[in-house]
Parts: C-alpha cells; structure tokens; sequence
C-alpha cells in the first residue's frame, strides 16, 4: 500500500519546525510501523536527503524507547502497544499519517520525533528506590509479602518509562509515572519504610521539571502501552496526603 | 603465548574466599580520588556503577541509550537463577555449577563458574531487598520454575518480564547514587574508542549523540559492560543499538576477543517476513511445553495447516528424538528447523518457518488452560503476525540471540590491558559454549554487585590515583583518530546506504557461518566479507553531518566494526575443528546429529589479539583445566 506521511521535522530545540510530507510507497502490511519509517529513511538516504530522526531500541515493546504521536495519538491508539509493535495492517491504502513527537513543557525536543525525557529519570533519582546497600540484604524469604500486594506491585512496575502518559495529558502531567513507582514501592515491606519521604521528594522533583497537575481526564490510562491503571494515582495521593499529616 | 586465568589455587569451594582475604584494598577516604569509567548501563553496567559508587569511587556511566533504564537486559522474559534450594529439590550451589559447566559443553572456567553460584544466591537477596517484584506463593514466599538443562526449580521470576524487573532495580539503585553524586551519567553518549597509555587503559573516547562532539574522559580504570554481539548477524533478537564497537575497538587496542564463534540461536522466534525486516522477536521458550512442532512431509506443499491430514505431517523433533521430543535442547531444535527448511519443507510465506501446534493440548487441557499458561505470548503473537495462534499452528524459526563469546578476562574480570575490565555478556568468562536460560541474567549481576567491587580494588590500591590526565597525547591521538573516521564515513558518498552494507553482511554471517557450520562455508565468508568491506568503504552513503544528532553515522559506524568483526568471528569457526555447544561444525557429529567434542585438541579458550584489519589476528591459547569434574558427553537423554 502507499501511504502519505506528515512528519514532524526541527532540527534542533532552537530551529523552527514544521510537518513535512512524504510518500511511503509498496508499504507491506506484515512491515511494523517503524520498519515502515525505515523504508522512507532508505529513500531519503538514496535521493541525498537527511533521515527522520527517531527514537527506538528493543523493539519488542519494552525498552521504552519509542516514542511518536500518531494521528494524534502516543503510540498510534493500538491497545496496550508501544509504536514499535503497531503493524501496518492497522492502516488502509493511501491513509493519511500525522506523526509528531511527544509533546510536554517537561519534555524539550532533539530533533524531529526525538524528545529529551532525562526529568523522568530525575524524578526517580529523586527518591525512586529503596536506599539499600549492596551486601547485608537478608534471606529472601526473611521478607513474606502477600501474594496481593505482590501482584499490585508487579502491576505497577510494569511501566517502560516511556513517557506516552505524559504526551496524552491535556496538562503534561507525569502523575501515572510518579504513581507507578511510589505505588510499587509502598506496596512491599522493603518499600514502606521511606514511603512517606520517597512520595513528597518524588513529587517534588515532578513538579519542578514542569510537569502539569492531574486533573482525571484518563487520558494516560487509555494511552499506557502497558496498561498501567489511574488507580495508582489515587494511591498516589493518598499516600502525599498521609505523609503531609505526619 | 598461552593465557593464565589467574584462578587462585585451593579447593574449589574455597577459592573465592581466600582470594578475597589476599586482595589487597583501598582505605575508603582515598576512594573518592579514584575514577572508574564504566561504559552501558544493563544489568552488568547499572549494577557495578552503582555499586562502586556506593563504595566512594568516583564513577562516570555511559550509555547510548537516552536513558540508563532501557539496555536491551530489560528484554529477558524469562528469569533468574539461583541455588536457594527454596523449593527442597536437591539444589545446591555444586550443582548449579554443575550444569552451568554442562550446559556450556565443558568450555568454561571452574572457578569462575563456582564462583557466579556461589554468589547467585546474594543477587536475590540483594534483588529482594531494593523492591525487585518476584512472584510470589500464597504464603508470601518467593516462586520458583523450572527452566531448560536442569532438572530443579531454582529459577526466580517476575512475570515474563524480570529482564526489566532486575534492571530496573540495578537502575533504581544507579540512580541514587545519580543523586549522591557519586555516579555521573552521560546518556545518548557512545564510546568509540579506548585510551590506552603506558599499556593500561586509562580512558575512553565518546561521542556526544546529540552535538556530534568528540571528546575523551580519563580515569584509573575503564569497565566495559557492552552486551553481546549478534547483531552482526543482522538479523537478531537484540536490539537496534546493540552493537560490538565498544568491544571491538577494544580489541583494535590490544585488549584479547575470545571465543566469538561461540553464539546461541534460540528455537522458538517469530519467522522473517520480508526484506523489511528489523528484528526477530523472541517468544518464551516454555511454549514448547505445550505446543507440537512439524512441517509438512511432502516438499513445497502449499496447503493451509488444518488441510494437510495427521498422517501427510512430520513431527520431527518427536520422530527424531523420542525421548525429548518437542524439548529438545536449544541447537538441537533450531538446526532440525533449519534441515526442514532447507529441504523444501518450511512452512509460511517464506518457507523459512516450521509449525508449533497447539490443538491437541487445547483439545486435551481446554483453551482455557492454554490462555492461562501462556495468554501474553499469544497475544503478542497475533500482534505481530495478526494470526491467533489458538485457531491455527502458530510459526517459528530460530534467531540469533546470545553471545557466548566476549573479551578475554582472567578470574578478576581484567582483560589482558591492566585497568581494563569486562563485565557481563561482554566477557566470555562464565558461559562456556552454550548458556544455559536464566543464566544471563544472574552472570550480569554476579559480576556488577558482587565481583568487581572487590576485584578492581586490588588493581587500583597498586597504583595513585589520577596520574594520567586527559591532557596526556595519546588522548589526543584518541581523538584525531575518531574524527578521522566519522569524517571518512561521511565523505565517501557512495551509492548504499549502511543499512544494505548491514542486510549483506547478515546473509554471508547466517548462510556460512550460522546454525551449522563447515570448512567450506566459513573459507567462503572469510572471502566474501572482506570484499563487502571494500566495498562499504567505497561506495557507502552517509547522508547528515557529523555535527548533528545522526542515526546514519552512528549506525556506518557500527556496521564498519561488525564488517571487521564477522571476518573474526568466522576466522575462530574455523579454527575450532569440533562441534561443541553453539557452534556446530556440520564435519563434527555423532551419528545421532549431536556436537561431538574434541577434548585432547580443542579444550581450550581462544583469544585473538589484532594484528591489522586485513591482516590474520594471532591466537592465544588459554588451556581449560578440569580440576573437579570429569569431562563427560553433553547428553540429556
């Protein structure tokens, strides 16, 4: 099939930008939606032209790395999948795509589809883990945790730290990233002791990056590749507001 | 000249103990003044980073990844092992030494592989401790599985996802010390060369990713924590940036690659589609618990699966190996695929793919069942090949996915270049010639938390700390050379882009040197590979410049190496005249079709020092000694 394409192209987080159209021609419908912006980047390649710069690794939905809005959408609309894992067939001959890259205050573009999110790694520096040292742990099974709070804990460490959340908020917010991982934490034994800290400090440094407020649109649910749930940013207030009582 | 391991001498439990009390240290107010270099940020590379930070060092991290939390570690599905003896099967650290060195068909070091189970059982306690999410049992307790070449349960899980599970704990604890200041990150930084000076490594070249500047950092030691190589084959489970540059430039400095040829191929990959394609996808090898294989009997038979009657199909693996059947080991299973395959037989639209049929376990357990066992690898099948695998044989065929071989390091993870270290899948230490699953994972983390904090302590506490600077010429040097070559990539204006150079390097890799191997076909790529590297560095194109964010140069840049480092790898093929764990040489097998090992000849590690890009390299020869095991046949009968 071929398809029209308008990408986002900037060279810089100076330089002006603009959507940019291109034609991706004999597009198969087995081809990932990357490999089908790897035939376009062949093209531009043989007629002398730069690339379409954009972000990607694994390639098999977890590494976190892709990261394009599609028609609108972070990570194209498919439910539960990263860019990445989204195929072609998903589209019809001579479909018009919109691709842009994640867009946030918090999120300062490269280039083209490529954004900087190193505030997300800040806000886990911030307070993101249990402050153990290597060596001196006990016994693994010195420390029982009910096999519910295990599951919740699983449940919210499934987030890739793609930042889709982010770039589906109306107000840029990182809370369901925040909330993964307070609520990861909060609900294991070895967790509990800095909950109250790790929340404030973790909040904290969200907000500092610029990050927006919640104010329950869900937008970032429908859009989590991994299907991390809103329920974990109530528990993400619920645990602030049991640290502010203190 | 023949490699000494530097195992310590004693009895092999002991070994690690006594070597410990003979390291010498370094008093924890000078620690700070000592800098480490440590280059990725996976399993091996987050894990020392944070480690030797929480020590005091001075640690700079590098990785090319925009942040440390998505090294390709994060992509293990399966789990971690460990000899907790949890489960009460007779598990012990002896054995999980015992089928490590098994498993890897008798071609690692004892020590080393003593020593990584010895410590297995600290990572999970370490794991546990930073919030790790390991499934559980009903009463709280850690869950364990089994897993393939043992016969306990001694694997730790988190879902199919504890690849991500432990990296992001390695991450987690990286980042705080990110925060302590102890650890200074540089992301989207790539290394392109290593600073060698008076004959130890004492820094490292990089490239900004985003500026396009080149730029060298000096410390007292470099600890490359790169990942694997099997990119080289184009096609592979790996991801896009993994790459053997950092490695491979390495070598070009004197540093030792050993044992290349030794690479795994796993069974159970979701089949090639077309010329387009950028990667496999690796689904969990437990399907074949359930699942049947087979291709058609007949050749070229076109037929859809639920035409072709029971009795017109071929389970081979069951007809060929009726004790394992459909579980047969990883090589094994993968070259009866390829057999199949190139006998006309091969099943899809490529006919480069063979049949796991699920229908008489659904028949016999119930979908349910089935969906319950393995209802997100079903899933991710039908996402990528939009067919349901609960309604029609799924298929598969085998991938590239581990690399066995590495850089040469002694006991203490140091090359044969005083200062420099290797961690993880980068070395070749502990996995012989075949891993076995689960056994990556727990390699990664042995060596990051738990060997190099003390390993590397004894080379620094010989030495003052900062005595060469980053002003020293051959820094410089350093430099000039790396802008030469991104100046080179960039000027030729061929007619190719790198990612064809990369496809053609791919096929000549996987069509001689690949699941089975002969003298023939790997004099055939020693002779088509350079003659594809000529031809890269005549006709490439590059398009972008150097001063710029360019995923063009970055990739010309790694397919220049891997156009070295093929040649390499097949030259070691070659040289090794015997079959054993992942590399199979189709002149070297028992009757039955298994790897027949030559012990008197070949037991021994093979590093290759460089001599010159289009000159042979010299081996080295390190001799495997077998202290406490007897040489036994691999057999799992």
């Amino acid at each position: 099939m071929d398809l029209k394409l308008y990408v986002w192209r900037q060279k810089g987080p100076d330089s002006p930008g603009k959507l940019e159209q291109f034609t991706a021609k004999n597009i198969s419908p087995d081809m990932s939606f990357l490999e089908m912006l790897d035939e376009v980047n062949e093209e531009l390649v043989k007629e002398g032209k730069e690339t379409i710069a954009f972000d990607h690794d694994c390639r098999e939905g977890i590494c976190g790395t892709c990261s394009q809005v599609i028609n609108g959408i972070p990570h194209g609309g498919q439910d539960k999948t990263t860019v990445c894992q989204l195929h072609m067939r998903k589209f019809k001959d001579g479909d018009s795509i919109y691709i842009e890259p994640w867009r946030a205050k918090a999120f300062p573009l490269v280039k083209d589809l490529i954004v900087d999110r190193s505030a997300l790694d800040r806000i886990i520096q911030a307070g993101g883990y249990v402050s153990n040292h290597t060596g001196g742990s006990p016994d693994g099974n010195a420390i029982l945790i009910p096999k519910p709070d295990a599951e919740v804990s699983m449940d919210a460490a499934e987030c890739i730290g793609c930042g889709g959340c982010v770039a589906a908020c109306p107000n840029g917010s990182a809370m369901l990233f925040t909330a993964a991982k307070v609520t990861q934490l909060a609900m294991l034994p070895q967790g509990k002791v800095e909950a109250a800290q790790r929340v404030c400090v973790m909040t904290e440094q969200m907000l500092k990056e610029g990050f927006g407020n919640c104010s329950n649109h869900y937008e970032c649910q429908d859009a989590c590749p991994k299907g991390i749930k809103v329920s974990f940013i109530a528990k993400l207030n619920r645990e602030f507001i049991k640290a502010s009582v203190k | 000249m023949i490699l000494d391991g530097k195992c310590p001498s004693g009895p092999l439990a002991e070994k690690w103990d006594k070597h410990r009390q003979d390291m010498k240290l370094v008093n924890p107010n000078n620690k700070r003044k000592y800098k480490i270099i440590v280059v990725g940020t996976g399993l091996a590379g987050a894990s020392a980073a944070a480690t030797l930070g929480e020590l005091g060092y001075n640690v700079e991290a590098f990785c090319y990844q925009d942040s440390a939390r998505r090294a390709h570690s994060i992509a293990a599905q399966g789990g971690i092992n460990a000899a907790k003896n949890y489960p009460n099967d007779s598990d012990s650290i002896y054995r999980l030494f015992y089928d490590t060195i098994k498993g890897g068909d008798f071609r690692a070091r004892e020590a080393n592989v003593y020593r990584l189970a010895q410590v297995s059982n600290n990572i999970i306690d370490q794991c546990v401790a930073q919030g790790v999410p390991f499934a559980r049992d009903y009463a709280g307790y850690l869950d364990n599985r089994s897993f393939g070449g043992a016969q306990v349960s001694r694997t730790f899980y988190a879902r199919g996802q504890t690849g991500q599970q432990l990296l992001l704990g390695a991450y987690a604890t990286f980042s705080r010390q990110v925060k302590a200041g102890t650890v200074k990150l540089h992301s989207r930084t790539e290394m392109l060369d290593l600073v060698v000076v008076d004959g130890e490594a004492k820094g490292i070249t990089v490239r900004d990713m985003v500026t396009g500047k080149i730029s060298s950092y000096a410390a007292d030691a470099v600890c490359l924590c790169t990942g694997g190589y099997v990119n080289v084959y184009f096609l592979s489970t790996n991801a896009q940036g993994c790459s053997v540059t950092a490695n491979y430039r390495a070598y070009k400095k004197g540093a030792f690659f050993a044992n290349p040829c030794y690479t795994q191929i796993h069974p159970t990959c979701i089949p090639v589609t077309g010329e387009h394609q950028s990667k496999l996808t690796l689904m969990s090898e437990s399907l074949r618990n359930d699942g049947r294989v087979w291709v058609p009997k007949k050749k070229g038979d076109k037929r859809p699966p639920h035409e072709i009657p029971e009795d017109e199909r071929d389970y081979y693996l069951e007809r060929k190996y009726p004790s394992y059947g459909n579980l047969a080991p990883r090589d094994i299973s993968s070259r009866a695929a390829k057999e199949a395959c190139d006998d006309g037989r091969g099943v899809g639209p490529s006919g480069f793919g063979v049949y796991l049929d699920f229908a008489d376990s659904i028949k016999r357990l119930g979908e349910n069942t089935i969906r319950e066992r393995y209802g997100n690898l079903f899933e991710m099948y039908e996402r990528i090949t939009d067919e349901n695998g609960y309604k029609q044989p799924m298929r598969i065929y085998p991938a590239l996915h581990y690399a066995m071989g590495g850089l040469w390091v002694d006991y203490n993870l140091s090359s044969n270049i005083p200062g420099l270290y290797v961690l993880g899948e980068a070395n070749f230490s502990d996995h012989g010639a075949n891993r076995l699953g689960a056994s990556a994972l727990m390699q990664g983390l042995a060596d990051g938390y738990f060997v190099i904090p003390y390993t590397i302590a004894d080379y620094l506490a010989k030495s003052k700390p900062g005595i060469v600077k980053v002003d020293h010429p051959e820094f410089k040097k350093s430099q000039e050379d790396v802008s030469a070559l991104t100046t080179k990539l960039l000027s030729i204006n061929g007619k190719r882009s790198p990612k064809e150079f990369w496809r053609d390097l791919g096929k000549i890799m996987w069509e001689n040197v690949g699941m089975a191997r002969s003298e023939q076909s790997l004099k055939k790529a020693i002779q088509l590979i350079p003659e594809l590297r000529e031809e890269f560095w005549k006709n490439v194109k590059v398009v972008g410049s150097g001063d710029t964010l360019n995923q063009e140069l970055e990739k010309a840049g790694r397919i220049a190496d891997f156009l070295e480092f093929g040649e390499l790898l097949a030259r070691d093929a070659l040289d090794r005249n015997e079959s054993c764990g992942g590399h199979f040489r189709v002149e070297y097998q028992t009757g039955e079709g298994e790897a027949k090992r030559n012990d008197k000849d070949y037991c021994y590690v093979a590093a290759w020092q460089f001599k010159g890009t289009d000159k042979e390299p010299e081996l080295h020869k390190e001799p495997l000694t077998f202290e406490t095991l007897q040489l036994a046949e691999r057999s799992y009968k």
